[in-house]
Parts: C-alpha cells; structure tokens; sequence
C-alpha cells in the first residue's frame, strides 16, 4: 500500500487529497482508499490540478534562459514548496471489515487522513462487481464523467487476469445502464477497447 | 476464482433467458441472455421454464430481434470492432423469442403421478426458461418400449417419439404436405405402425402402387413396401394384373368390378371428375328404374346409335343431349380394364375375409393412375364395406358380442373425396364425421388439404404436417389448433424432407419431428422386418425345440 497524500477536503461524495509528490498525482481513474474510523473509504481519482499554494500568486514563465526545463527548477529550488498537487477522487464504495460495499459510505472522510493508492489485487476484488458503475454514470462534476469511466475501466482491466472478458462483462452493464443513451455508450465502449 | 465469478453471473449450462411478458393465449415473450446468440435458436424447439412451483414446457414459436432504444437502429454502434460488437450482443441490442407453454407439472407427489397436464396458467415474470433436456422431452412423450412403434425424433435430441397407434386409429388421421415432402413414406411408417402394433386393420387404396410390394424414394432407390416388410400380415390386391406381373409383385387377389355392381350413386360421386351435368348426374337413378338395378349400365352402355338413346330419352322424359353426353362421358369407363360386364368373384368378400383374418389389405391401381379410376374403386368399394361394418357393429351392440376390429381406410388425393362440394354426399365423408363410432377411421393423404371440407378437417384427430407453403393450405390445417397463428411460422419454415409436425389425439403435444430413417437395412430389421435366411433360421430353431 503505497501512501500518495492526504485529504484537505471531504464530502460524502467527493474528496480532495494534497500529494505528497509535487507532479505526482495518482493516475486518473485509478482506485484510492482512505480510512475513516474502521471504515476504508475507496475512490476514483476523477481528476487532479498542479497550482500556486497561494491562490492570488500565479507562478510566471521562467524558462526562456534554459536548456533543460529541469534546470529551471534546479536554478530556482524553492519553486517546489511555491506549488502543490491536488487531486480530486469520487467515493465509490467502503469497507466494513470484510464486508465490500458498492455505496456511499455513512460518513465521510476526515480531513488529513492519508490516502492510498490501491494495488492490482485490491483494484479486482473491488471491481469484481460492478454496482460503482452507476455512481460514476450519475456522476455530475469537473471534466467529462464519461472520460472518468473509461479511464477507471481500462485501469481496473488491468487488473484482472483475463482484462478482455472483463471488459466485455462490464461493457454489457453499461450497455444495460446506458440504455437510452446510446451514444454514451459508443463514447464509452470506443475508449475501453484494446 | 474470481474470473469464475465472473463467468458464473451471466453464464449457466442450458440456459437460454427469462420470461419477460406474456399470456396463455399469446405465448410467452422471453428475452435472451446475452450469452445465447439468436442463431443458436430454431422454432420448434422445446424449452423448459421453471417457476417457484411449476415447470412448464413449450415449444419456440418465433424469435425476434430487439434493441434496448429505437434509436441505436438510427445510429448503429461501431460493429465493425468485435469487442463493441460482442459488448452490444445481448444488453443494447438483444434477442427475444417466442414460446408458446403447452404443458406443466408441478413438483408435488400427486403432480408426478398424474403426470404433465395442458397449461392454464403462465409461469411468473422472470422465470428461468431452458432448454429442454432430454429427460424432460422423455417425460412427456413417453418411454418408447423394445416393441413400440415410434415415429421420429425431435429436433437435435435422440429422444424417441412415440405416435400412440390406439389413440391414432380411434379417429381419422391425415397426412399432408407439398408434393416431395415424403407424405408417402410417412403414410408408410404409419401404416407399419398400426400394423406393427396391430391396433387396427388396414385397407390401402394406393394408388400409385407403392405400399403394397415396394416404393421408390426421391433418389429414385427402391424401398421396401409392406408386403416385404410383413409378408404374412398383407395382403395385395391389384386391379391391373399385368402391371403387378411386370413389376414383379406376388398379388393375392386381382379385383375385378362388374358393371352390375355399379350403382347410380358411384356415377354421382364422379360427377366432378367426369364433369357431368347435374341433370346427367341425376339420369341413371331413372335409367336403374327402366333397366333394372343391376342392368342399367350395361344395358345403357349397349344402346347403340343416336336414335336408340334418343328412343330412351323419349320414355324416359329425359332430355337426348343429357342422355347423349352421359353416354359419351360413361364411355370412359370403357378405358377401365378392371370393369367387367360380370365380375367372376366378389371383391368386397375376398378384402372382408382378409380384414377378419388379420391380414391388411393393399389395393393396387397399377396403370390406372387417373383419378376417375380411383375415385369410382374406392368410393365403390368403401361405401359396401362401410354398409357391412355398420351392420356388424349394429349386431355387436345389439347381441352384445365382439365389436369388428378398427378398420383404417387409407385414401390419397382426399380433397377429390372431401371437397367441400361432395363431402356430404360421398362415404368418406360420412366415415370422417361420424364412423369413428362404426370402427372406421380414416387416413387421408394429401397437398392441398384447403380442398377439403372444413367440417371433415375439424374431424381428423392426429394432424401429422409435411412443409406446407400455400397460405390457405397451413390455415386449413391448422383450424381449431391453439396458438395457430405460432404454429404457422414453425409449419412454414419445416425442411422440406424429413421433418413433419404432428400434433392432435395421439401425441401429447404438438411436436416437430425429424422422422425416423426408412429404407436402409438396419431402418427394416428395427421395424420388424427378418431376412428369409433368418425365418429360416427360426423356424428351425422351433422345429428343434418341438421334436428335440
């Protein structure tokens, strides 16, 4: 388990988690988990922004006299500390104990709890039903949720052992939860195949 | 493991969807999984469906194609990439098919006891519908026993059909289809059926000579027929010697017909073929009273020259043109070899005599093909036979003795017999409306079963269907069935050899059969059939066992 940040925003839908790594965010529509109490509250990253840590100061270019775009860093080294990396997960499901859910969790997350980015075993177990389908197609919010789905598909695919079959299965939920929005599902389905 | 999972949620042996919506009067809407693939499917296949308490069974009327949202039909998803088109197979995009319930039993001792009963209700929404399994199929038609007499299998099982020859001799049977369906070598097996089972005795009015001694199939091979087959239990009658001497048949009788057995009504019953007028139709009941009952024919036939019929007109008050064109047309008769002015033995005692013995009795036409022949023999010989039967069985229920043994008349081109037009006159007619209660049924053989009365359709219990493609043809042959309108899709889309429906009195339910293999060795020892070598072989066997 591999620890990536911690939440500096939560709601019972939605997170916010700071990385610990500027530049570094977990990948979109990868699969984090955060705890709260004894409840493990799971993620998909749906989105992530690199900016000021202060909102009035904007960073300026600084590149023009540089080869390397590295050295500008290294030619200014307290840039680093000047920006951060913010990520953005929807809460997809939870963990009592053994027990997987694939609803929203009874509290939300507490703010600087650490988040983690899960790894390929968890990401199966997790996917291996596929009920968190409908919370990312009802999903309203920042980008295109439709990106968000393809993109955690493809990376829960890898996942599994068989990633073909699994994207047939899951394809045919979303061809039942899609279906009057056919051309939803063409997005969708045109961004998952191999 | 968890592939298995997977797998486990969408995949299961036999499984083939769920019950959507429905009625008992319509059918059953079953939506498919997305795993069965709507080619997999055939229409007149059997499928189980379990309910909470019941299990039904149905036959697949139709399937149909769906798409979850009319405008995917307006804007197709990219199947030209497998992975989106096997995604869309089953969920967006999806089959249905049809099922029309026909009998169920539930899980409970009694229920399994009595055995499947006719539906009366539906199973509930989102019943689990299979494919039947050959137990299931075993279960309703039955357990074909060593000795049984069976018909054919169902479509893709091993299963064997048994057509009940009791129940199938009980009322009148026909067998139909388009010309080259093979009616005749399904007439054929059931004919060995009832003979094989001994349920009934049968008289054969075969008019192209192909029960009696041997057939040829629609390769041109030749086949055994049924005195081949059971050589001691048939009888041949020919009415043209020289062709069954040619054709090397043994014949048992050669029938000879006197033109004072002719009766006025036998000139009626031809009136179509010979396309008399009604007048001329209705002329030799006077000519029976002027010349004599037994004489009239001949005497009418020996007139000569215009001014003795013209003569006979006069006393009779009848006009000369009808008398003139009666003449002329009675000429034909003439043609007809097996027409005698005496005939030297009787026909209708020698086919009584073999009927009583056991034996069953084939009437060959040999080269008297045409239909006037075959009308005017088998109206001729029915109606003597039909009036003895219904004396002995009048005796049997008034002494209280032996009933006479079922008879089967079998008679092809049945819509020149039961046409709307002279149904109600003509013997066979009376036979498939009402000789059920005198031991006389009928198996009638035709193509073009919209030609038979209605009434007389609505009489044939066991309905056994070669593909009919003629939209009048299905519709008369399907009157009075439930769930008609079902069955025409599975009737229309028969192949056109080897495969029938059968539904009515002897099966207990409509079933789409592929009928069993007939002209091969092995096919003719099944049916009973023994080598002379091996007769031989047994009758030694016994003369041993009796003297030591």
């Amino acid at each position: 388990m591999f620890k990536i940040g911690e939440i500096i925003e939560a709601s019972t839908g939605e997170f916010v988690a700071q990385c610990y790594e500027l530049h570094q965010p977990p990948p979109f529509g990868s699969l984090v988990k955060t705890r709260e109490g004894e409840v493990e509250i799971y993620g998909v990253v749906s989105g992530a922004a690199t900016t000021s840590i202060e909102p009035g100061r904007r960073p300026i270019a600084r590149g023009r006299d540089e080869a390397e775009e590295e050295d500008i860093y290294r030619a200014s080294p307290q840039l680093a500390k000047l920006l951060r990396t913010d990520f953005n997960a929807l809460v997809v499901g939870h963990r009592e104990g053994e027990r997987l859910h694939h609803y929203l969790p009874p509290r939300p997350a507490r703010v600087h709890s650490f988040v983690y980015l899960c790894d390929p075993e968890e990401v199966a177990r997790f996917s291996q039903s596929f009920d968190f389908l409908s919370i990312l197609v009802n999903a309203r919010g920042q980008g295109s949720v439709d990106e968000l789905i393809a993109a955690c598909l493809r990376h829960a695919a890898q996942a599994h052992q068989d990633p073909r079959t699994f994207l047939i299965k899951v394809g045919k939920e979303l061809a039942v939860l899609l279906g009057g929005e056919t051309s939803r599902l063409n997005t969708i389905l045109r961004r998952i195949r191999e | 493991m968890m592939e298995k999972g997977l797998h486990n949620q969408f995949w299961e042996q036999g499984r083939l969807g769920i019950v959507v919506s429905g009625s008992l009067t319509k059918g059953l809407e079953v939506k498919l999984d997305s795993a069965t693939s709507v080619e997999d499917i055939a229409v007149g296949r059997y499928v189980t469906i379990e309910s909470e308490r019941r299990r039904f069974f149905g036959m697949i009327t139709d399937v149909t194609l769906d798409a979850i949202d009319p405008r995917l039909m307006v804007t197709p998803p990219d199947v030209s990439d497998p992975f989106i088109a096997e995604v869309v197979a089953g969920t967006s995009t999806f089959g249905r098919v049809h099922v029309l319930p026909e009998l169920t039993w539930g899980g409970d001792a009694i229920s399994l006891l009595e055995g499947p009963q006719p539906v009366k209700t539906v199973p509930a929404h989102f019943s689990v519908v299979r494919e039947a399994s050959e137990q299931d199929v075993e279960r309703v038609f039955g357990q074909v026993e060593e000795k049984q007499f069976w018909i054919g299998t169902p479509l893709d099982m091993e299963i064997k059909v048994r057509l009940d020859p009791a129940k199938l001799v009980e009322r009148s049977s026909g067998v139909f289809g388009k010309t080259g369906t093979g009616k005749t070598f399904l007439a054929r097996l059931l004919l060995i059926g009832i003979i094989q089972e001994g349920t009934a005795a049968n008289l054969v009015f075969d008019m192209h000579s192909e029960y009696g001694w041997e057939g040829t199939s629609a390769e041109g091979r030749k086949v055994k027929a049924l005195k081949q087959l059971f050589p001691s239990k048939i009888a041949v009658f020919a009415l043209d010697e020289e062709s069954a001497r040619r054709r090397k048949v043994s014949t048992d009788f050669v029938v000879e017909i006197g033109y004072d057995d002719i009766e006025p009504e036998d000139i009626e019953m031809l009136g179509e073929t010979l396309n008399l007028t009604e007048a001329a139709v209705q002329a030799p009941y006077r000519l029976a009273r002027h010349f004599g009952d037994r004489k009239w024919l001949e005497g009418f036939l020996a007139l000569e020259g215009r001014e003795q019929i013209n003569e006979l007109a006069l006393s009779l008050g009848e006009h000369e043109a009808t008398l003139a064109s009666l003449r002329r047309r009675l000429e034909a008769l003439r043609r007809l070899r097996f027409l005698v002015p005496h005939a030297r033995d009787n026909p209708i005692q020698r086919i009584l005599e073999y009927l009583d013995r056991g034996i069953n009795v084939v009437l060959e036409f040999g080269r008297y093909t045409d239909i006037t022949a075959y009308v005017l023999v088998a109206n001729l010989l029915t109606r003597r036979i039909h009036t003895l039967y219904r004396e002995r069985m009048e005796r049997a229920m008034g002494e209280d003795i032996a009933k006479p043994r079922p008879l089967v008349i079998t008679i092809e081109e049945a819509h020149k017999f039961l046409s709307p037009q002279v149904a109600t006159q003509t013997i066979f007619g009376t036979i498939a409306r009402e000789m059920r209660k005198y031991n006389v049924t009928l198996l009638v053989i035709d193509q073009r079963p919209s030609g038979i009365d209605e009434e007389v359709m609505s009489q044939i219990g066991t309905k056994i269907t070669c593909l009919l493609d003629n939209e009048r043809d299905i519709e008369s042959v399907l009157t009075g069935v439930s769930g008609k309108s079902e069955f025409k899709a599975v009737l229309a889309k028969l192949e056109t050899r080897q495969q029938a429906l059968i539904f009515g009195h002897a099966v207990p339910m409509p079933v789409v059969v592929r009928t069993r293999e007939y002209g091969s060795p092995q096919s003719y020892k099944e049916l009973g059939f023994r080598e002379a070598i091996e007769l031989k072989k047994e009758a030694e066997k016994e003369m041993e066992d009796l003297w030591g």
